[in-house]
């Protein structure tokens, strides 16, 4: 089938849906397409709050924001993304409260704010409470609200629709390809302007809080493209996952109060930062976790992992504010955050990186200033670069809104402005997606998908992980290049059409190996340590050379083959400028 | 039909940790061939705190491919995997092994009852979306906004904390034995999701969602049999709320 809407969404997460909505009051017609049904996206797993200077309870400002964004970064963030970012991102919040969102209350009736890691008031002095927040529940109710928006304004949804191509010519997009789970057809949607929102790639890991879902799909086909991924090789593992399953623990459960602890009992984390000690930032609790464990002091059947404390904490805090991550402990481990410590491991959580983009969320297409017409992204699928090196928490329900809510309108504004352009005839523009089919359909190799899945997970994990090196992750390009060869002889062994979700995971592992050989190869080629970036041969940030993004393009001329350029770094916000620091808590 | 012995732990093998025997009863059928559904039982491993979807997961990756289920975040969030184990409606993500089977016991799954089975235990969503969408499921305030948020309460905040928790699974819904006979009762999903919205302060359509919560498909249908509040893997309180729909609805006001 063939459709045509000015404005076409793909994910319809917080990025997708804010920018569906957005597109919509900007006059044109819109439909978003998301593989799953909107209300299952990942977003809903966010807890712990969204991030703005409302100085609700206690003296804030958007320059701390900024500040703490950048250095958060590791001073990889673009000042300029964080600049918009923090300013934005307070009336975006305000915003979500007008549209209904059940924020959790002050005794005066405004949004709740609460500590969160890295977040500080007066450049660095002290912890702020700076996350509002809806119990620990903050992604699912801004999920829920932004698809209540789009039931009221009536928008288009394609649901369980996966998008196998993107159709980009002479550096102009002109729509995609989706295949219909339901009916495994394939349809064609011309656009004005495209928006890509589907999220993350977490699944290349094997222990992470990523849905299922999350196999990195748009990344890949826009690198399949010979398009670039912009820092890929910095990837946040979450310092709180549930141990062994990698289920997210917000770090609101640390900024509400809660103790990392050893096996001794011990606040290690006051020997890593003594100032903001278990609030520091995500990657230096990770590594400071990784650390106690290595050293012999963790905890658990394993000692690979260590516990969080909140039994000092209320009942009444714990089994309120907290009461998602209370479900899950007692769930999930027959644990009670009331009275038993809760054992916890770093879990791979969100990709810095992604496709790159301008402020408008406009794609590019190399690291000195080239664009694809039409084409925009938000969201953890794009690289704006709000993060840098290290995303602070609460800043990607932020980057959601803000980022999202731009790419809206400016898509928008550039439908309104542009006739459609021209099409390839319906067989050309899905025998790319065709061949990929037919290739999984007919094959006549025996390789198991999920196997090759699971090894590429275990050792993503084992080489790409929290601490790096270099022999390792040259070790691991060949493993995945081994895996890639396999790749090629998976056959779908289930013929039907209808609700084929074999043929659907076995794309889905292409889309990841792509995703994990550009992250490989981006780490592999970054010899220093930065933020989230942690080589063990190569221990120091090194500014003079490497404060500059990595732009990692697939070479289409021959296979395997990764080929790395850069992109600087905006050092300037429009009126605030950050200049680069030994970044200590 | 028995497949072979396999393997569904997530976790790491450990020789501490004793692996169970399993039985997992599944319900199958694929309308491209099939007239009717049919059992088919798989024989795992698997350790008692794996998750259920676990254990279906392993069944697909490494036994029977084109088993087809919906299932996304794996931690009770999404909502995509609601099915009836042992006889109940719940997430299959949300269930532990030992929740529902001892070593040598079974496992049966089905899918969810009252919507028209696509394949497997996938079940064509759409109606249960359409109640949802019927309800005015979206907060309604046209007076202008403040520069700031709109003020409101702890104790007001704390009345949408229930049914604003919602997740829209369809284990209530799908329990519900009016629903199995009248397909045209908006069910307890979609009445939680008209609470959400009655009893927030902030919102300016009370009457309207009064008006459609008092019509023949609305809250008077519900007889109370609590089997909602049982299936509700977030522990929503779902009669409950019900309750307080029908007492708003018979004085007129939230």
């Amino acid at each position: 089938m063939h459709h045509r809407y000015d404005v076409l969404v793909v994910g319809a997460g917080g990025a997708g849906l804010m920018a569906a909505l957005y597109a919509a009051k900007g006059d044109v017609s819109v439909a978003c397409i998301s593989k799953l049904y909107p209300t299952r996206s990942h977003t809903g797993a966010a807890q712990g709050g969204i991030g703005a200077a409302l100085g609700n309870v206690q003296e804030d400002h958007w320059e701390w924001h900024m500040f703490d964004t950048v250095k958060g970064g590791d001073y990889l963030t673009d000042q300029d993304a964080a600049e918009v970012f923090a300013k934005d991102i307070i009336d975006a919040v305000y915003e979500l409260e007008h549209m209904g969102l059940p924020f959790s209350r002050t005794p005066e009736g405004k949004i709740a704010q609460r500590k969160f890691g890295g977040h500080t008031r007066d450049f660095g002095k002290a912890a702020v409470e700076r996350s509002c927040y809806a119990k620990d529940r903050t992604g699912h109710m801004i999920l829920q609200t932004l698809y209540q928006q789009n039931v009221k304004a009536g928008t288009t949804f394609f649901n369980e629709f996966h998008v196998t191509d993107l159709l980009i010519e002479d550096g102009r997009c002109q729509g995609l390809v989706a295949y219909e789970l339901s009916t495994g057809e394939l349809h064609t949607f011309h656009a004005k302007a495209v928006i890509l929102a589907a999220g993350g790639y977490g699944r290349v890991f094997k222990i992470t809080s990523n849905a299922l879902t999350l196999t990195g799909d748009l990344m890949s086909i826009y690198y399949r493209k010979g398009l670039p991924l912009e820092d890929m090789e910095f990837y946040q593992f979450h310092p709180t996952g549930l141990a062994k399953l990698g289920i997210l623990v917000t770090e609101g459960i640390r900024g509400e109060g809660g103790i990392l602890r050893n096996d001794s009992g011990e606040r290690f984390m006051e020997r890593y930062a003594p100032t903001i000690k278990d609030l520091a930032p995500r990657d230096i609790v990770s590594r400071s976790i990784i650390t106690e464990i290595r050293e012999g002091r963790g905890v658990g059947r394993d000692k690979d992992a260590v516990n969080i404390d909140l039994t000092h904490l209320p009942r009444e805090v714990i089994e309120g504010k907290l009461a998602e991550i209370t479900d899950l402990a007692r769930t999930y481990l027959g644990m009670d955050p009331v009275k038993d410590l809760v054992p916890i491991q770093p879990t791979a959580h969100y990709a810095m990186g992604g496709i790159p983009t301008n402020l408008d969320g406009l794609c590019l297409s190399d690291g000195s200033g080239g664009t694809v017409e039409g084409l925009y992204a938000a969201g953890e699928q794009a690289c704006v670069s709000l993060h840098g090196a290290n995303r602070l928490g609460t800043n990607s329900l932020g980057d959601l809104v803000v980022f999202g809510r731009r790419a809206g309108i400016a898509a928008a504004k550039y439908a309104r402005q542009v006739e459609y352009p021209d099409m390839p005839e319906t067989g050309d523009a899905q025998r790319e997606s065709v061949d990929l089919f037919e290739r999984l359909r007919n094959g006549s190799g025996k390789e198991n998908a999920a196997a090759i899945r699971k090894e590429l997970q275990e050792s993503m994990m084992n080489n790409v992980g929290i601490f790096r090196n270099g022999k390792d992750m040259a070790a691991q390009v060949d493993i995945i290049k081994e895996l890639k060869a396999r790749y090629q002889g998976v056959t779908v062994s289930d013929p039907s059409r209808r609700y084929n979700s074999e043929l659907i995971e076995a794309m889905e592992l292409g889309f990841m190996l792509d995703c994990a050989e550009a992250m490989t190869a981006s780490a592999l080629n970054r010899t220093e340590s930065r933020g989230a970036h942690d080589r063990e041969d190569f221990t120091e940030r090194n500014d003079a050379e490497w404060l500059k993004h990595t732009m990692a393009y697939k070479n289409l001329n021959k296979a395997d083959d990764v080929i790395i350029g850069y992109k600087p770094v905006a050092l300037k916000g429009f009126t605030r400028a950050f200049e680069p620091k030994p970044r200590v808590y | 039909m028995t497949q072979t012995h396999a393997q569904a732990s997530s976790a790491p093998v450990s020789a501490s940790v004793p692996m169970l025997q399993l039985k997992v009863k599944v319900l199958r059928f694929d309308p491209e061939k099939d007239k009717k559904a049919y059992w088919t039982t798989y024989d795992v491993e698997a350790q008692a705190g794996d998750r259920v979807l676990d254990v279906i997961n392993h069944i697909k990756w490494y036994l029977e491919p084109s088993l087809t289920f919906r299932r996304s975040c794996m931690h009770g969030i999404c909502g995509s995997d609601a099915m009836l184990i042992n006889g109940r409606n719940r997430l299959a993500c949300k269930t532990l092994v030992r929740d529902v089977a001892k070593s040598g016991g079974t496992i049966t799954v089905e899918p969810i009852r009252g919507l028209k089975v696509e394949k497997d235990l996938l079940v064509d969503m759409e109606p249960f979306f359409d109640s949802y969408k019927a309800i005015m499921p979206y907060f309604i305030n046209e007076s202008p906004a403040p520069a700031a948020e709109r003020i409101q309460s702890e104790e007001e905040a704390e009345r949408m904390a229930h049914s604003s928790n919602c997740i829209l699974c369809a284990c209530c819904t799908t329990s519900c034995p009016i629903f199995w006979v009248n397909g045209s009762y908006l069910g307890p999903a979609a009445i939680v999701q008209a609470h959400r919205f009655i009893f927030d302060t902030r919102d300016e359509a009370t009457q309207q969602r009064l008006g459609i919560m008092n019509q023949n498909t609305g809250v008077w249908r519900c007889r109370t049999a609590y089997n909602c509040t049982e299936a509700c893997p977030r522990d929503i309180p779902i009669t409950q709320l019900i309750e307080e729909v029908k007492r708003a609805v018979m004085y007129g006001q939230a």
